[in-house]
């Protein structure tokens, strides 16, 4: 099928009625998410993937997409307001979108984000309706030992992208891995870490993993030290753009969707890691580079449309490969296995209406959320002033239910709470919540993918060094973690993610 | 700075440490099977050495020194309440039905800020519970009873 046909069926599908609707619900529900405090996609997604049980594949994977997107949206508009990025890919915009609203000159600021994002997510989808077929043709090829290479990239490749200590990160995605394991055995059947409850044979939900330190880990740490937020702009008035405006920010809106496209892809928060590269370079390429800091509206321009770029973009591995970029992602393939659908290169043959749905959706998300941001902006901002004392009930009895009506299994209300706690402890620590999911999801693959390679090699562990393609992967996935240990790029990431602390 | 020992990476080495050798030695009862076929038994017990070593070395850098960071004091009375809640939550959900157990769950969770008293938990509770059973029962249809067994008489 050409491409033409495919994105044709596509729109078809997703401009079917209800699966409008479903994105219009996914895009909303993002935004809010976006915008209120303390509660983030990945929380958010985890609690919804029961709800979504109900629909059917497309719809459900519809609407958690618009989630994702819609959230990177939401984030910005509070990054800009009130200078707290609601998602972490928004920390940069707020440096000078919050500056540009101190001078009166919010609407800008978040036209220009909005406009930004709305031109960046297009052309991603663009790039991923083109892209993503031809790799997930390479992908077929691959057998065992090749996906446990690709496996082990992706885990390594996003500690080297998170913050903090990089020992930490590796044992929490170790953990993450082995926490997989628990349950019962895929080739015999035994059960494995149950202390003997039926209930763990099939293995912790992910659900609870996601909400527990997602969700309730998060609250604690929010409620650690309680303070009132002061919404400072309280209205916000003209939202246009001037003609010089428009002027100043197509180039950096242009490389800023470059940026994001391929930083995109790489695993593990590449959408945070753009939108820092846009706002380095933008200040760099900058004739007045005295003026970021203090309300440029390139430094809004830039990093907005990267981190929207990425968040399209990250979608890729997933569709092709079925390896999760990072978090969000990961749930993704924990609602397609929900839908009885194995995310990987066949969703393309098997499922065309689904694959090319997604993507369609996506742009038609993305011009509705333009639509829901710009207009109704004053609805928002009245969002704003929701305080977290009511939000943080709301979260945890959200979760409760959601996580029960999965198996209505009781086990997995009491997971929340085991995670919330080993969660709590271990950010407090200074470990990164982030690998740990990433590693509990592609755990049971990893395991799965390394005995399969090992039966066809009978035994022989040389196999991953002789086959090319799973060698090169698993040099690249040394040389990222050489790299992330050497002196000097620590010091950079040091600085990267100094800002957003 | 006087080099110290950093307390967080010490704690955080001997968790990792001890979690590991747990997965570690319980997989050691499982078959480990051998590189041909393996067992159970055999990446548990790998990783759960890699999860070893990797604690013992954040243990050891942690003895190197380096700086605290200080934190806020843990909110034990959110701990306790939350996970209360929760358990309760999970203790109730099939003999009370949803509206009760909704109702009190939120109502102990809300009391975990100390910026909400027992009315404005109890609102955020009657309003939390209007909302779940809109959203859950007649929304999602969810199968949960309203009410449930331990309440009819």
């Amino acid at each position: 099928m050409d491409i033409f046909a495919s994105l044709g069926l596509g729109f078809a599908t997703a401009l079917e009625p209800m699966n409008i609707l479903y994105c219009f619900i996914g895009v909303l529900l993002g935004t809010l998410v976006g915008v209120l405090p303390g509660i983030g996609p990945t929380a958010t997604i985890a609690m919804l993937l029961p709800i979504t049980f109900s629909l059917s594949p497309v719809g459900a994977l519809i609407m958690l997409a618009g989630i994702y997107y819609g959230a990177q949206y939401g984030g910005s508009t509070t990054a800009i307001l009130i200078n707290l990025p609601g998602e972490s890919s928004s920390a940069v915009t707020a440096i000078d979108g919050y500056q540009m609203a101190r001078k009166g000159r919010a609407g800008p600021a978040l036209a220009t984000a909005a406009l930004g994002s709305f031109f960046a997510g297009s052309v991603a989808t663009l790039l991923l309706a083109f892209f993503a077929p031809p790799l997930a043709r390479a992908a077929l090829s691959f057998g065992p030992p090749e996906y446990f290479a690709l496996i082990v990239l992706g885990l390594l490749v996003s500690i080297a992208l998170a913050h903090g200590s990089i020992l930490k990160a590796l044992a929490m995605i170790v953990l993450g891995l082995l926490l997989g394991m628990v349950g019962q055995d895929i080739y015999t059947g035994t059960p494995r870490f149950t202390f003997g409850f039926r209930e763990l044979f099939s293995g912790l939900n992910f659900v609870s993993v996601a909400v527990g330190v997602f969700g309730v880990a998060e609250i604690l740490r929010n409620l650690e030290s309680e303070k009132n937020r002061e919404v400072m702009v309280k209205k916000v008035t003209n939202l246009w753009l001037t003609r010089d405006d428009f002027r100043r920010i197509t180039a950096p809106v242009l490389r800023g969707t470059a940026l994001g496209s391929v930083l995109g892809i790489l695993p593990g928060g590449g959408h945070i890691l753009s939108a820092f590269a846009s706002y380095s370079a933008e200040k760099r390429l900058s004739k007045t580079p005295q003026e970021f800091g203090k309300g440029a509206i390139e430094g809004v321009a830039g990093p907005e449309s990267a981190n929207n770029a990425a968040a399209q973009t990250s979608f890729i591995p997933l569709l092709t490969l079925g390896i999760p970029a990072h978090p969000v992602m990961a749930l993704m393939v924990g609602a397609f296995i929900l839908q009885g659908i194995t995310p990987g290169p066949n969703v393309i043959n098997d499922e065309p209406a689904l694959f090319w749905g997604i993507i369609a959706s996506m742009w038609i998300g993305n011009l509705l959320l333009v639509l829901l941001n710009l207009p109704l902006i004053g609805l928002w901002v009245k969002m704003l002033t929701i305080p977290y004392r009511v939000l943080f009930p709301a979260i945890v009895i959200f979760a409760c239910i959601g996580c029960y009506s999965i198996n209505n299994n009781i086990f997995d209300v009491y997971g929340i709470v085991f995670f919330g706690l080993l969660g709590y402890v271990l950010i407090r620590l200074g470990c990164e919540p982030a690998p740990l999911l990433l590693g509990f999801v592609l755990g049971p693959l990893l395991e799965e993918h390394f005995r399969r390679a090992m039966i066809i090699s009978r035994g022989d562990f040389s196999v991953f060094v002789t086959r090319p393609i799973s060698a090169v992967l698993l040099a690249l996935a040394l040389g990222v973690v050489i790299l992330a240990l050497l002196p000097s790029l620590r010091r950079k990431r040091a600085e990267v993610f100094v800002e957003e602390d | 700075m006087a080099a110290r020992i950093v307390r967080d990476d010490l704690i955080a080495g001997g968790i990792f440490v001890l979690l590991g050798s747990y997965f570690a030695l319980e997989a050691l009862n499982y078959p480990l099977g051998t590189p041909f076929r393996m067992g159970p038994g055999f990446m548990p017990v790998a990783l759960g050495g890699v999860l070893v070593a990797l604690g013992l070395a954040i243990l050891l850098k942690s003895l190197r020194g380096g700086e605290n960071v200080d934190q806020h004091a843990p909110p034990w009375r959110a701990i306790v309440l939350i996970s209360g809640a929760v358990v309760f939550f999970g203790l109730t959900i099939r003999g009370l039905g949803l509206v009760p157990t909704v109702f009190i769950t939120v109502a102990i969770t809300a009391l975990a800020s100390r910026m909400n008293n027992i009315l404005a938990a109890l609102i955020i509770a009657l309003g939390m519970t209007v909302l779940c059973t809109l959203v859950f029962a007649v929304g999602l249809r969810v199968t949960v009873p309203l009410f449930g067994p331990w309440l009819r008489f």
